[in-house]
């Protein structure tokens, strides 16, 4: 009796998030286009809202599974759903001077941020198969309508035609590995999954299953070699989406990869850990190897999250609580310095319009000093360069990595690090040894700035007072996913 | 909150005491207009100086007042929380940091002041680009913990590559059928060659992190590593350190960064960066992998000697001053690997010493270029010439310094190559002989400079006197000084290197014998077992 209602409360962050898009979007259709503001305000706040209460209700240690095990309130769930609302809703303030100066506020966008949010925290949440694809088919359908958000422009529907013929193959990619990890495991839910992966005879089908699954996943967080789609929908999207894409979906996404593999699969580690290396491996080098040539910003960031979902999966890999906190807190750095940077390309604003060429920043130093600066801390921790907080998120995934002997991974982490460092300086050397060119607009919108300077600040003095604490939340939230440990 | 031996935190306060400086030059520029720039310079100038003017005072009272040379191990330890699992915010300094400290200290101020005129735009980014930089590298030197050391040797780059970006000379060259303007391509190459030596080692650091559970220097000093082990460590290290140092052949980007640094950056290149690879071979290659030390010995050594020859002939070869001061800073560095890796007590503390006179030394001759860039905007030596005439006074200085730059016995470079050709001859007579041929050398390059440049007839009859002011003579003076001082008495400051150095010496001589006494079980073994392939 009382079962299934502790169980509604565990979700109440998920309900009343649903409950607000709706209420959001009746509203839109009474009030006038004015009014978009309140709207996104009002969903920013739910955001927050949201973000908060899971932070309260979550991280339940016994029963840790709900639903009849279709999902899981554990603290890795608590840490995943905090993180992700929390990147939504400043991913949903951040564009609203974008919109309003390029006439695309609508409405709808609230909504489906709103929507995707509730996909991402089911994601991070799932412990059953039909309940991860309902939480990544949510979330995704949601992304795929936002990158089109400009119908009028010829870029941004290519981006959003692309990332949904491309996102429907990864997602029948997920779905046949499901079924295949059904038919040979005899069950959807994790538990099961992990105890047929244990058994003495391993079987094909169940690592065909597997390997599907991976790739799919590996669609959803632009991991080389299905990272295709990246560079071209990160360009043709609106800025802001482009921010939003490349922060919340991909900690969903890198939550629930975490997940499946240590949850479900802990028996096969021998077997997914050499796929997972090759996948991170191949991510970090195309990653910075492709970037170098970039002259759009926005397709530098494609490729620079690309690397750095390499690194990511590097702590994956290491399969072991060290290597799952250090990409539990990788994601989280990363999403701070993604945001931050996206805040600071926002702000690239002419007269004419937004400038998307790295060639624009020319001479930032001289005629922005802030801004600059800010891009410069931003760049430099993407780059991992010491004492940005940066550094110490590729610190934490290189330790779990050498503790799991994974020797060759590292030094191609190293390598890569490297030419990526190259890329990042470029457009560091574009911003302080370049001459001036025209000026930007002088941005009024507090929220970008405050983004960008809290962003920077955040990344230049984290090493003092976030890593302890930072690296505390990870492990807690990791080691809810070793039932041994707990 | 931190934890601390003396009841000030000492290390901590002279650390971070410019970033305070450099705060004040931020806040002080974002409150003033755009038409206000000349106000703001002299602003960034006055607080730049007085702020390594009391990191200068705070290190004097340091090293003369609080710090005991007689102790062994380190002093002044502060320690305080900060990422936790064994990784702690830890400094402290022994009798070979200490100088390093000192070395800063004294260096900051001169390059601020050699850079008084000669830095002309941007001058409060410039002057906060030295502030933090002297914050990295005084880090460099107190660190107490690996990771803490990491963390600063990698940020001195960011500080460095903007120096020689903004500030650098002009010119361009062809890249891949692109033009690039020569200071960008030397502050990458300058950034990147370091970057990737540095993660290298990054990946040893981790290794030893989990092996010994903590990054605690005092603590990993004292854990044994397997011969194995202390094989790929010491390599790792070593490609960090022989980048930073330079060593031949990795040391292509030390002239070009040289050669386009303003002379504030050149200066403090030449004296204070250099020498954080010296100080890593001494702070834990040696005494952490002793045995990987003794067996890589020679491969330091025939670099060292490569460098020693080679770049000396290189410098002979130059047209340009700053590139032949480059190149014989290589050279000079090639002293002290060679030093260092010889084990003797005699060895160490000579490489210790000419790391020390080098700073000094490079540092004055970097100026004495700068003097002759900022009134003729050339480096040819060609373009030069008649000095002993039309400039007496810096003629006397360029002297002085070239001389002390030979090795001339009663300045500071005699004692350190004397003493480190006396640690290699008690290991190698070939190595001490190889290396005393590029002592003749570097007088070659040496002398050949000073008549170029102070001697011949003036190429150009119409150039105007030049004067040197107040202010040059006032730096050019108190590095004399030192270098004098340093030459004299080298006795006080050889007794403070050799308390720090003294086991460490102890520690790479047992190891050498370890590796002789393997060398000789094992010759008879393979004699025996000849016989047997039959």
């Amino acid at each position: 009796m009382i079962e299934p209602f502790t169980d509604v409360v565990q979700l109440l962050p998920e309900l009343s998030l649903s409950i607000l898009a709706m209420v959001v979007l009746i509203a839109s259709v009474f009030l006038e286009k004015e009014r978009t503001r309140t709207l996104s305000l009002l969903g920013a706040a739910g955001l927050l809202g949201a973000a908060l209460l899971a932070s309260s209700i979550g991280g339940r240690t016994e029963a840790a599974t709900l639903f009849g095990g279709a999902f899981s309130s554990d603290a890795f769930a608590q840490f995943g759903r905090v993180a992700v609302y929390a990147t939504a809703a400043l991913a949903l303030t951040l564009g609203y001077t974008f919109f309003k100066l390029e006439k695309l506020l609508r409405p709808e966008y609230v909504v489906l941020v709103l929507f995707s949010a509730v996909g991402m925290g089911l994601m991070v949440s799932s412990s059953d198969l039909i309940a991860v694809y309902l939480g990544v088919e949510l979330q995704s359908l949601c992304v795929y309508i936002m990158a089109t958000l400009n119908r009028d422009s010829r870029r941004s529907t290519e981006a959003g035609l692309k990332y949904f013929v491309l996102g429907a193959l990864s997602s029948g990619f997920l779905l046949y590995g499901a079924s295949l990890i059904y038919g040979f495991a005899g069950s959807t839910q994790f538990e099961a999954i992990a105890a047929a992966s244990y058994a003495e005879q391993t079987s094909v089908g169940l690592i065909f299953g597997l390997v599907f699954f991976i790739s799919a996943l590996a669609f959803k967080v632009s991991a080389a070699p299905f990272h295709m789609w990246t560079p071209d929908v990160y360009e043709g999207s609106p800025t802001p989406v482009t921010a939003f894409l490349a922060a919340a979906p991909k900690l969903a996404g890198m939550f629930l990869f975490g997940r499946v593999l240590v949850q479900a699969f802990p028996g096969l580690l021998d077997q997914w850990q050499p796929v997972l290396g090759l996948i991170a491996a191949a991510s970090m080098i195309v990653g910075a190897l492709s970037a170098i040539l970039q002259t759009n910003i926005k397709r530098l960031m494609a490729y620079s999250s690309i690397g750095h979902m390499g690194y990511a999966l590097m702590g994956l890999t290491a399969g072991s609580l060290s290597g799952l906190t250090g990409m539990v807190s990788y994601m989280t750095i990363y999403v701070v310095m993604t945001l931050g940077s996206f805040a600071c390309i926002l702000m690239m604003r002419r007269p004419e319009g937004m400038a998307e060429n790295i060639s624009d920043l020319s001479g930032l130093s001289q005629t922005r000093p802030g801004l600059a600066a800010c891009f410069t801390v931003l760049f430099l921790s993407l780059a991992g360069i010491p004492p940005l907080i940066g550094f110490f998120a590729k610190l934490y995934v290189f330790v779990a990595a050498v503790e799991a002997g994974l020797f060759a991974l590292v030094i191609i982490g190293v390598l890569t690090s490297v030419v990526a460092t190259f890329y990042y300086l470029s457009v560091l050397r574009t911003i302080w040894f370049a001459e001036p060119t025209d000026h930007f607009v002088r941005e009024h919108d507090p929220v970008l700035r405050l983004t960008s300077s809290g962003a920077a600040l955040f990344v230049a003095l984290g090493l003092i007072f976030a890593l302890g604490a930072l690296s505390n939340a990870a492990t807690a939230a990791a080691a809810s996913l070793f039932p041994a440990l707990s | 909150m931190i934890e601390t031996s003396s009841s000030i935190p000492w290390l901590s306060l002279i650390t971070f005491l410019p970033l305070l400086g450099a705060g004040f030059i931020v806040l002080r520029r974002s409150m003033t207009g755009p038409d206000e720039d000349q106000a703001v310079a002299s602003a960034a100038r006055l607080v730049a100086l007085v702020t390594t003017g009391a990191v200068f005072v705070l290190t004097t009272i340091l090293y003369f007042g609080i710090f005991d040379p007689n102790q062994e191990g380190f002093q002044l330890v502060e320690s305080a929380t900060w990422i936790g699992s064994g990784i702690t915010y830890k400094l402290g300094v022994d009798g070979v940091s200490v100088l390093f400290v000192y070395l800063t200290a004294f260096i900051m101020p001169v390059c601020i002041l050699a850079s008084w005129t000669a830095v002309k735009e941007r001058v409060a980014d410039y002057m906060v680009a030295f502030l933090v930089l002297e914050v990295a590298i005084m880090g460099v030197f107190t660190a107490l913990d690996l990771i803490l050391f990491y963390v600063y040797f990698e940020a001195s780059l960011i500080p460095m590559f903007l120096i020689i970006g903004i500030w650098g000379s002009p010119g361009t060259r062809e890249i891949f059928a692109r033009t690039v303007s020569n200071r960008v391509y030397a502050a990458f190459k300058f950034f990147l060659y370091t970057l990737l030596g540095s993660l290298l080692m990054l990946v040893a650091v981790i290794y030893m992190y989990l092996t010994a559970g903590t990054t605690d220097i005092p603590t990993l000093l004292e854990t044994p590593f397997t011969v194995e082990a202390q094989r790929y460590l010491w390599l790792a290290f070593f490609a960090s350190f022989a980048v930073k140092m330079p060593m031949w052949p990795v040391h292509t980007w030390l002239p070009d960064a040289h050669v386009q640094a303003p002379t504030g950056g050149s200066i403090v290149l030449a004296a204070v960066l250099l020498k954080m690879g010296g100080y890593g071979f001494i702070r834990f290659s040696l005494p952490m992998f002793p045995d990987a030390s003794a067996q890589f010995a020679g491969l330091v050594f025939a670099l060292s000697v490569i460098a020693v020859i080679y770049t000396s002939l290189v410098a002979f070869a130059q047209d340009d001053m700053k590139k032949l001061i480059a190149y014989s800073s290589v050279a000079h560095m090639g002293f002290v690997t060679m030093g260092l890796f010889t084990g003797t007590e005699q060895g160490i503390d000579g490489a210790l010493f000419q790391m020390l006179s080098h700073g000094f030394i490079s540092g004055a001759m970097f100026l004495c270029v700068g003097i002759l860039y900022e009134r003729r905007h050339t480096r040819e030596i060609s373009a030069f010439g008649g000095l002993a005439k039309s400039m007496k006074p810096f003629a006397f200085f360029f002297l002085f310094f070239s001389m002390a730059n030979v090795g001339l016995p009663g300045l500071s470079g005699f004692v350190g190559e004397i003493l480190t050709m006396v640690g290699a001859f008690q290991v190698n007579t070939w190595v001490a002989a190889l290396s005393a041929l590029g002592m003749i050398l570097s007088a070659a390059y040496g002398l050949r400079l000073y008549r170029e440049v102070v001697f011949d007839p003036p190429r150009d009859k119409e150039a105007p006197a030049m004067v040197m002011n107040r202010r040059e003579y006032a730096l050019l003076a108190s590095l004399a000084g030192m270098t004098l001082w340093l030459g004299v008495h080298p006795t006080p400051t050889l007794d403070v290197f050799s308390v720090a150095t003294r086991p460490i010496s102890t520690q790479v001589t047992a190891a050498f014998d370890r590796l002789d006494a393997d060398a000789e079980e094992t010759t008879p073994q393979l004699a025996e077992g000849q016989p047997g392939h039959d």
